[in-house]
């Protein structure tokens, strides 16, 4: 079948391309500022030491969470931009309840991963709500959201942490160290894998299995592909949106946890933010599927880790790799329309070639 | 909503008498707005829900709000959704700053109006000459705004005294100007302290003193935009591409050229949102300085029902209660829920009599727990004056957005020729 080869290959061919397009345009940025391209580069490509790869795998793994939620809404044409506060004040609630202990070892931890999930499908919950009933836009209500939860997570920090003596950070308990989920160690660095990867790749199994083998998959695919095809094969339409913000929100609420699960142990105010931005972003290079997500995380995450250095040996500021990140994704969507639109024609034209010497009457 | 509702046809003629009634219904509303405050001010003891002080800081807070909403309306009435405001005022706070510093204010303005409109042009580029989704666009056009210029501070200013890597050295201040023959006389009477005329006092007086050049801009820039969409042959065809493009092509309208446009256009506005925030809010551009106000822009402009009048005065709503928490925050936003609780009193009423029994029921919760809390307490906690402005969009689109009437073709690509 070469035409299903081609179709792969250009499949194949948009984010390289875009990868492409990124790299040059970044370069150019580079040379405007008087940096040294080629150095910046070479030190960007480098081969990984083990101890940078499994950050990279760590970091990958929070990426991934956070761009499946994003995909889930995705699927059926849903945007939920609010995974940035849905996963803080899910991170904050799993570190209080883990921290305070109320049950003994693993229980606890179960408990408090529960409980994240919760408080993210319940914050995603209310836009899914207010779309549903009162028509507002879930892209402005999840961005309302987000910064509503910013004053409401530093609300609640201050009632429920106890202050760490001789410093001025808040933070909630620490997790006690029975309810940790351990690491594991690859290749004898000190560096742990964490255990929460795992978790990490059963959501992204979970996602391809409930999308492409269940009903309710099929009802989200179709909603997101036609809405008044949806309805009128018998689809609830307003309950499958707040079903899927539901479901985003859930996913959202395990975004933060395997940083704290496996390295933070507590919710301060320096705990990581603006991994949900970063989802959106990596759930549209791997234009929502499971494996491609994957491939966008670990990329996302190799030039976060490898740009690293930069500053330190050549005076670069680390942030030209988001400008390299923005583009990717701007490229790489512009790209997929290309090759659709390519597509599409190419289909045309070869029914056009089919049904020409059938004769005229035929194809009317 | 202040405005007699958008005529059906969308593109149609307007009927003569509506010509008549735009300037008196916003008036109405806001002597209507002075006596609320003057009469919660009066019960609660807030001086400064309502004093001048407070208003020309809300001129202030809405003037961003404004231009990034103004942005919005262009790019949306040629039928593009621009998320990517926010990434644009990010572009036009570094213009600004880079600009402003090097050069002088006024080439920081055209640096803002220059580095917001090349946002728009990005926009532009992916969704009408590619078709890529809208929203998709314009969410990569912030995460690559907001990277670029993080990395373009850092190449600018730092090393430089008074600099860093995430802001500017201060930007000297554009003119400003200043009637005190007017203003010292109404200081006097807003001082009184009288029901309503300090209030309007106070307004008048925020409008004589210490007026920035660029908030006459703004105000004169929402002006050309209303007469120029609405009055001249090149709006109402720019409108066409946002209500029904086939048609307008069909008619010889070079669509996707006023699409163009208008996105780039959006993104200068935008762009001169951003630097009023770097020029004339804080003298100084710094990283992370838009804190979502081209969200908020957008937000205000679908309040305002895609017209220029509703986006004015829902720029101002939420200029005021960006306000208020720098203004006494946790005194002021503490009155703001009296006003909450009776507005969506009245609010539940009206909707029970129209039949909504479940909006009725659950505005008169929110409007019992806002009383509740409004009397059981004296202060609102800090962290949560910060959420005003945000909480208050999803309240009013709650209320509002089922009334509002979006551009038809909005967010739908458009390819040359669809016109069969």
């Amino acid at each position: 079948m070469s035409a299903r080869l081609e179709r792969w290959g250009l499949t194949l061919a948009a984010p390289l391309l875009a990868l492409v397009v990124a790299v040059t345009l970044t370069s150019l940025v580079l040379l405007l500022a008087g940096d040294p391209v080629g150095a910046v580069w070479s030190e960007i490509s480098s081969v990984p030491e083990a101890r940078n790869l499994i950050n990279i795998v760590n970091a990958a793994s929070v990426y991934y969470l956070s761009a499946i939620a994003v995909a889930i809404g995705f699927r059926m044409n849903l945007f939920n931009i609010g995974v940035d506060g849905q996963y803080r004040i899910a991170a904050f609630v799993a570190a209080y309840v883990a921290g305070e202990a109320w049950l003994p070892g693993y229980l606890n931890t179960v408990l408090a991963v529960l409980a994240a999930m919760l408080v993210g499908a319940l914050w995603a919950g209310i836009a899914g709500v207010l779309r549903v009933t009162r028509g507002v836009s879930e892209v402005i209500s999840t961005i309302m959201l987000n910064a509503i939860s910013t004053g409401l997570v530093a609300y609640l920090l201050r009632q429920a942490a106890p202050r760490v003596a001789g410093s001025n950070q808040i933070g909630t308990r620490e997790i006690p160290e029975g309810s940790r989920i351990p690491g594991f160690s690859v290749g004898g660095v000190s560096t742990e894998v964490y255990g929460f990867v795992l978790v990490a790749v059963l959501v992204g199994v979970a996602y391809a299995v409930v999308l492409n083998r269940t009903r309710f998959g099929f009802a989200l695919r179709a909603t997101g592909q036609s809405e008044p095809a949806a309805v009128a094969s018998g689809i609830d339409v307003r309950r499958m949106v707040l079903t899927a913000m539901l479901l985003s929100g859930a996913v959202a609420g395990l975004v933060g946890l395997p940083i704290l699960f496996g390295g933070a142990y507590s919710y301060g105010t320096t705990f990581q933010s603006g991994l949900g931005f970063a989802g959106i972003a990596i759930a549209l290079l791997g234009r929502n599927h499971p494996v491609g997500i994957a491939f966008g995380a670990l990329l996302f995450a190799f030039l976060d880790e490898q740009s690293n250095p930069l500053q330190i040996l050549l005076d670069v500021s680390p942030d030209i790799v988001t400008i390299t990140q923005g583009t990717i994704v701007l490229a790489v969507v512009i790209a997929y329309e290309v090759v659709r639109r390519v597509m599409i024609s190419r289909e045309q034209r070869a029914v056009a070639a089919a049904v020409e010497p059938v004769g005229q009457g035929a194809s009317a | 909503m202040t405005i007699a509702t958008a005529p059906d046809s969308g593109v149609g003629t307007q009927p003569p008498r509506r010509r008549r009634r735009v300037p008196a219904v916003p008036l109405l509303v806001l002597v209507g707005l002075l006596v609320l405050l003057s009469a919660l001010r009066l019960l609660t003891g807030a001086d400064e829900i309502s004093s001048s002080g407070t208003i020309a800081a809300t001129l202030a807070a809405a003037v961003p709000i404004g231009l990034a909403g103004l942005g919005g309306l262009w790019s949306e009435r040629a039928g593009v959704v621009n998320i990517g405001l926010e990434g644009m005022m990010i572009l036009g706070t570094f213009g600004a700053g880079y600009l402003g510093f090097f050069y002088s204010p006024w080439q920081g303005v055209l640096g803002a109006a220059a580095f917001g409109a090349v946002g728009g042009l990005l926009h532009a580029i992916a969704t009408v000459g590619f078709g890529v989704d809208h929203i998709v666009s314009g969410v990569a056009v912030n995460i690559i705004a907001a990277g670029a210029v993080q990395f373009l501070a850092v190449q600018s200013f730092t090393g430089i005294p008074g600099g860093g890597a995430t802001q500017s050295p201060t930007i000297p201040d554009l003119p400003t100007l200043s009637v005190p023959a007017l203003a010292d006389p109404l200081g006097t009477v807003e001082g009184k302290g009288w029901f309503v005329v300090s209030e309007a006092a106070a307004l008048l007086r925020a409008l004589v003193s210490n007026l920035s050049v660029f908030t006459i801009l703004a105000l004169a820039l929402f002006v050309l935009t209303w007469w120029i969409l609405w009055r001249t042959a090149f709006g109402l065809r720019l409108r066409s591409c946002g209500e029904n493009p086939a048609a307008a092509e069909s008619l010889g309208v070079d669509v996707i050229r006023y699409k163009y446009v208008a996105v780039v256009i959006s993104g200068a506005l935008a762009g001169l949102g951003g630097g009023f925030l770097a020029l004339v809010a804080s003298s100084t551009f710094r990283d992370g300085q838009t804190g979502g106000r081209g969200y908020i822009g957008l937000a205000s402009m679908i309040f305002g029902n895609w017209r220029p009048g509703g986006l004015l005065t829902g720029a101002g709503l939420f200029g005021y209660t960006d306000t208020l928490r720098l203004r006494s925050g946790g005194e002021s936003v503490h009155a703001l829920l009296l006003l909450v609780a009776v507005v969506l009193l009245a609010v539940a009423i009206w909707q029970w009599r129209r039949g909504e029994r479940v909006v009725a029921l659950v505005s008169l919760l929110i409007a019992v727990a806002a009383g509740v809390w409004f009397a059981l307490s004296d202060q609102v906690p800090g962290d949560f004056t910060g959420m005003t402005p945000y909480v208050t969009t999803l309240l009013v689109l709650a209320l509002a957005s089922q009334r509002l009437r979006m551009p038809k073709a909005d967010g739908q690509p458009y390819r040359r020729g669809s016109a069969g």
